[in-house]
């Protein structure tokens, strides 16, 4: 379904982003993961071809969608893919609607757009597709504001407009990081719903790893706008071969009879300004040596999981 | 809902024009020397006086007075011009004309041009254009009106002829006036169309548009020009006050007849009662202008519309 | 965020403001102009009230390089004094206007209640008045003259200062520093003196400084409607104004206090920009 190979992505002269490859097929749910400035936002960007938006371009790689280049996709063709093929899930549901407009006509857009419908099928359309998302009286949400909604109710409309014109593809920028955290699961679950209903594609990006557990079948762990690790979800949560990805899965909190205490990682995420030499994150790194400041790691693959760090072999044997 | 937001608005409107009629009706009081004499003509006979003191309540409390002078003036009623020897009501009525034709056309000049203008400075991201736009800002919000007025004439009306130096003719001689007051006005609106809209270009919510696969135009005019609007109609409304300041100076510039110059002119030969009903009739027109600035505000924006009412 | 103090503030931002051409220029020019103003006595050519009949209306030249006006006066040298009727009227009225503004918006702001809403109505009203009706009015009570100029330059402008003292300290009583400090237990006196003040008052500052700006367009109108410097006193406003009946004959007559009007306005708003910039304040000035 969507391909991206060796993904570069530029801002003037700085590189945030470079190296990034993966993949997700129907069904399927690929978690992206990273600390913030991890380049896991501009990888959406990229996807949805709205890179301009915010200044950046494509420099490396390409992206495949349907078995098509898109990178390269005219703006005119870009629209009809985007909300129509690709559904889009944002970070904040408080800014994400125009505060101005209705929720119906928002969400009626989508399918007017996209599949022609009149305004009333567009309407009936969205009726029920804000009942599939078990919104409670769909027919008034219509007419009111966003403002008059509650925040995982603003998210539902979102994920509604993503879902108005039947798309093969969702991506969720951190859909739940901006909502309360019982509010987080419902939603979480609805989207994990809908992918196994509707034969979706989900890219979801998150920073979140108990959320990728749950969820996800394939991940990408990303540092400092490259990929350091990625395969199936149990193969990197049992077998974490990054030191990186080790450290993330020991941050996640296992309930208060563990008796352990939080643990987070040294250091702070490099910014794209201050991107370390060699192996992003050696200055973290509690296995670093030398090699490690002065040469990038490769990928190493080991089965369908592929780690780049120097020493990805000697982890593979001490699971976190 | 609007409507509800709008009686509530002009209910809150009453203390505000309340306080503004008490202020221009104690003008009167706050000058040096008996305010009777004020109001009347230099060497005016003893009945004279005794006629205003009768028609006007002059001899009882403040209080009772105001009553009675807001009470004339909610009737037309303004009183005699000490230097023009008329019904003020008559210099209003035969000056408002010639002051809303004024103000009427140099708003819409300003809106159209300054909208204009502003929309084109943010969406074309030229730098000689944006040089030229924030030079032209800036002159038009320090120039002097009645300067710029006094240039227009020099060029236009002495050296090319083209247009009259005064008076109020007919169309021609408006060009000129409407061309100052609007100068301003442009500026001030381009800026503020400009900023506002490079501010909504900004929102998140702008970014779901381009992904619901929405043209850049239409994402423009249907989702960011609204935006853009809010504060625009928030300045132009406050605009119709400045609007009509600006007025009173380029009509005493231009020697145009008007309720400026005829303020303007009153204060310089003291005729008070023309005055107090000149401020009372500008007061009117500011205090309408936030009002249909607000409301209009409030038509674009749900969420001014639960706040407020 | 740090607690500025006014005289970090003063050689910091200023420094700032210098550095960049546009602010090196307009500062520079400000300077000049001041300097003008204080030695206009010794700097003008001719005495700006000395009457020349048989030289009126003359063009611009030798010896009288801005020509002379319908009496035979030097233009040059009335500009000059002008300057010095023009920036010490606004920069007076400017200066009562903040003293009062800021202690009313400090006092609204920081004690609330009825109080606030009192002054803040008030403010509201005259805040929707273009400031030319207010001072036309101010002139109307106290008649025309330099010293209701200064008043209702002075009146004009107090919401404004009102308004963004208040919009400051409102908003810093919400910072945790703040906050810290109430709860430790200070005075409120030596809260609002020693902590909200040094942190609102540069923006009052700069809108002051472009306030002054406003204030000479607002002294030259006045002046220009015969409400404000009084013969002879020379004012740009009344230059212009007398200018007028010799608008044919004599255009530079007003010509050149306009130009100096507008230099001076402009040169006041590109530096008070560049202080803006150099403040980094443009946020907390679009609030209020």
């Amino acid at each position: 379904m969507l391909n991206v190979r060796d993904l570069g992505v530029a801002f003037g002269v700085v590189q945030p982003l470079s190296g990034v490859s993966f993949s997700v097929s129907q069904g399927e749910t690929l978690g992206i993961v990273g600390e913030s400035g991890s380049g896991k936002s501009l990888t959406a960007m990229s996807v949805m071809g709205l890179l301009p938006l915010i200044g950046g371009r494509i420099t490396d790689g390409s992206i495949e969608f349907d078995g098509a280049d898109i990178t390269a996709l005219p703006e005119r063709a870009y629209r009809k893919l985007r909300g129509g093929k690709i559904g889009l899930i944002t970070q904040n549901p408080m800014t994400s609607l125009d505060p101005l407009k209705k929720i119906g006509p928002q969400v009626d857009d989508v399918a007017k757009l996209h599949l022609g419908l009149s305004n009333a099928d567009a309407r009936a359309r969205t009726i029920d597709i804000l009942g599939t998302l078990r919104i409670p009286e769909p027919a008034l949400i219509c007419d009111r504001y966003p403002h008059q909604m509650s925040g995982g109710m603003k998210q539902r409309i979102v994920i509604a407009m993503a879902l108005a014109a039947d798309p093969d593809l969702l991506i969720a920028d951190e859909p739940t990081t901006a909502l309360d955290v019982t509010v987080q699961a419902q939603i979480i679950r609805l989207l994990d719903d809908l992918v196994k209903e509707r034969n979706l594609a989900l890219v979801l990006i998150t920073h979140d790893m108990s959320v990728v557990a749950q969820t996800c079948d394939k991940i990408v762990v990303m540092y400092a706008g490259r990929a350091v690790e990625q395969g199936p979800v149990e193969e990197i949560f049992d077998r974490p071969r990054h030191p990186y990805t080790q450290a993330l899965i020991a941050c996640i909190p296992r309930g208060l009879d563990d008796a352990t205490r939080l643990t987070g990682i040294a250091g702070t995420v490099p910014t794209v300004l201050n991107y370390p030499k060699g192996c992003p994150f050696h200055p973290r790194c509690p296995k670093a040596e030398a090699i490690c400041a002065t040469d990038a790691p490769d990928f190493s693959v080991v089965g369908e999981s592929a780690a780049a760090c120097h020493f990805a072999e000697v982890a593979h044997a001490e699971p976190a | 809902m609007i409507l509800r937001y709008t009686f509530f608005r002009l209910l809150m409107l009453i203390p505000v024009s309340f306080s503004i009629s008490v202020v221009i009706f104690m003008i009167v009081y706050l000058l040096p020397g008996d305010p009777i004499d004020n109001l009347l003509r230099v060497g005016s006979s003893a009945e004279d006086r005794a006629e205003l003191v009768a028609r006007y309540g002059l001899d009882r409390n403040l209080v009772v007075q105001y009553f009675v002078w807001i009470g004339n003036m909610f009737q037309g009623e303004f009183g005699q011009a000490i230097v023009l020897r008329r019904p003020v009501a008559d210099l209003v009525a035969q000056n408002l004309p010639y002051s809303l034709t004024l103000g009427g056309l140099a708003f819409l000049f300003s809106s159209v041009v300054g909208m204009t203008l502003g929309t084109l400075s943010a969406i074309v991201r030229n730098p000689v254009l944006d040089r030229f736009m924030r030079g032209f800002i800036l002159l038009g919000s320090t120039v002097p009106g009645f300067w710029l007025a006094l240039l227009l004439i020099l060029f236009f009306s002495v050296n090319l002829g083209w247009f009259p130096v005064s008076g109020a003719g007919g169309w021609d001689a408006l060009v000129l006036p409407v061309l100052t007051i609007g100068f301003g006005g442009v500026a001030l609106v381009a800026r503020v169309t400009r900023v506002a809209l490079l501010d909504a270009q900004r929102e998140d919510f702008v970014t779901l548009l381009h992904a619901k696969g929405l043209s850049s135009g239409t994402i423009l005019f249907r989702h960011l020009m609204p935006h853009a609007l809010l504060p625009v109609v928030t300045i132009l409304a406050l605009r119709i006050g400045w609007i009509l300041g600006g007025a009173v100076t380029v009509e005493f510039v231009f020697g145009r007849p008007g309720l400026g110059s005829l303020l303007i002119r009153a204060l310089g030969q003291r005729d008070y009662p023309v005055v107090q009903a000149c401020l009372l009739m500008l007061a009117l027109a500011v205090m309408l202008g936030t009002l249909i600035g607000d409301v209009a505000q409030a038509a674009m924006d749900p969420r001014i519309r639960e706040k407020k009412s | 965020m740090a607690i500025r103090s006014l005289d970090a503030f003063a050689r910091m931002s200023i420094g700032r403001a210098f550095a960049s051409g546009v602010g090196l220029v307009a500062g520079g020019f400000l300077i000049l102009l001041v300097l003008v103003a204080i030695f206009a006595p010794w700097i003008a050519p001719f005495d700006y009230a000395a009457q020349n009949l048989m030289n009126a209306n003359a063009a611009p030249g030798w010896p009288h390089l801005l020509g002379t006006d319908e009496f035979g006066r030097d233009v040059l040298s009335r500009v000059i004094h002008g300057a010095r009727t023009s920036l010490s009227v606004s920069a007076t009225a400017i200066a009562i206007s903040m003293t009062a503004g800021m202690t009313l918006g400090a006092a609204a702001g920081y004690f609330g209640g009825f109080f606030e809403r009192a002054v803040m109505t008030v403010v509201d009203l005259t805040w929707s008045f273009p400031d030319i009706l207010i001072a036309l009015i101010f002139v109307a009570i106290i008649g025309p003259g330099l010293t209701s100029t200064t008043f209702a330059i002075a009146i004009a402008y107090l919401a404004q200062f009102t308004r963004l003292t208040r919009a400051q300290i409102v908003r810093l009583k919400r910072e945790t520093f703040i906050e810290a400090t109430i709860n430790l237990g200070a005075k409120p006196s030596h809260i609002l003196l020693r902590h909200l003040m040094p942190n609102a008052i540069a923006p009052v500052i700069v809108v002051g400084m472009l306030a002054i700006g406003d204030g000479i367009v607002l002294e030259a109108t006045l002046g220009f409607f015969g409400l404000g410097a009084q013969p002879p006193t020379p004012s740009w406003g009344a230059m212009m104004s007398s200018g007028t009946a010799q608008l044919f004959l004599s255009p530079w007559v007003i010509i050149f206090p306009g130009v100096a009007v507008a230099i001076t306005v402009i040169a006041v708003n590109l530096f008070g920009d560049e202080l803006i910039r150099a403040l980094d304040i443009r946020d907390r000035l679009r609030g209020a």
